[in-house]
């Protein structure tokens, strides 16, 4: 346990900056001493699209009907329009308007 | 081999970036006050509310941050939390390697202090199709991190009239737009096959195992689809 008072709610946030930090530095930092070959290639850009897929998956599983409608208006949009921006905006406007009405 | 090329940096491509970021980021000053607000909240100060979101950038971890706040801090579970949330960093930033190898080191760990979920994205999804704007990463965090800071201040000052952002759908940001990165890239047999591994592989993870896992889980389920079934070669 850490005390927050004065300096101490400093020292945390500082301590949370560098432990994020060392994630954003980390992942170029270790690649840098993996010799780069076809299959280390193809396994960064199997895993640079399955990182978003991963980040979906607890709302696609656990959220609401308004969070799942959502994700299922944003993905018609995106792949009739190909803009991102309209399909987020579709996305969110689907959440609001279902949670609003449930 | 294949051929990545190398990414330049220049103030056009900046501003560039900056611009494309800047609609998005009407959500995220959305993100920045629900945060605001709830520091204030949990009895973290003016100060260190502002601070935090200067330093850490990362909306997700400062909110469990701000969950676990109060006189006393279990600090080593809370830097292992803020370890496990931003995991995901890790692999963003190794998915850049085979074209930020090729930029100088203070570049290219210089502009890795802004990469967040939303410029990481676009500069990866415009990478793959050849447009190396490394600009788009920079310039796109320069806008994410001005309107968080703007959204943090904002939830600090005058949050308190908005008590349930999730009517409005803004819990839904990150998700619609990690959505349509992922549906706006390239699309094969291979790819699909590593977004299903990925996919069960992270259910699994956020099923069975500690929490925060399933990122982790997810990216190495589909990376080892990728390592079993390589990639044709790039032109």
């Amino acid at each position: 346990m850490m005390s927050t008072a004065g300096i101490g709610g400093f020292i945390i946030i500082g301590l949370m900056a560098l432990v994020t930090l060392l994630t954003r530095y980390g992942g170029v930092l270790i690649m840098s001493f993996i010799p780069i070959n076809r299959r280390v290639e193809s396994f960064i850009n199997a895993m640079s699209g399955s990182v978003l897929i991963a980040i979906l998956v607890p709302i696609a599983a656990e959220g609401d009907l308004g969070a799942r409608l959502a994700l299922v208006a944003t993905a018609v949009v995106m792949l009739v329009v190909k803009k991102p921006m309209v399909a987020i905006s579709a996305g969110i406007f689907v959440a609001a308007a279902i949670r609003w009405l449930v | 081999m294949s051929q990545y090329k190398v990414p330049e940096l220049t103030f056009a491509g900046m501003r560039q970036g900056f611009w494309r970021l800047l609609p998005l980021s009407l959500f995220v000053i959305a993100f920045g006050l629900a945060y605001g607000l709830a520091a204030i909240q949990a009895g973290l100060s003016g100060t260190e509310t502002v601070i935090m979101s200067m330093l850490v950038f990362a909306g997700t971890a400062q909110f469990a941050a701000v969950d676990l706040w109060g006189a006393q801090i279990p600090i080593v579970p809370l830097l292992l939390t803020t370890f496990a949330i931003n995991a995901r960093h890790l692999l963003m930033g190794a998915s850049l390697y085979p074209w930020l190898r090729q930029v100088p080191a203070r570049k290219r760990y210089g502009i890795l202090v802004l990469m967040s979920d939303a410029n990481w994205a676009m500069t990866l999804n415009d990478f793959n199709n050849g447009k190396t704007n490394l600009g788009l990463l920079l310039g796109g965090g320069i806008a994410l991190w001005l309107t968080w800071l703007a959204g943090t201040v904002l939830g600090m000052t005058v949050g308190s009239g908005i008590t349930n952002p999730e009517a409005f759908g803004v819990d839904m940001v990150l998700g619609c737009f990690m959505l349509s990165m992922a549906l706006g890239g390239r699309k094969n047999p291979r790819i699909l096959t590593a977004w299903l591994v990925g996919g069960l592989s992270a259910y699994a993870a956020y099923l069975w195992l500690p929490e925060n896992s399933h990122v982790v889980a997810g990216a190495l389920g589909g990376g080892l689809v990728g390592a079993i079934w390589l990639e044709e070669p790039r032109k």
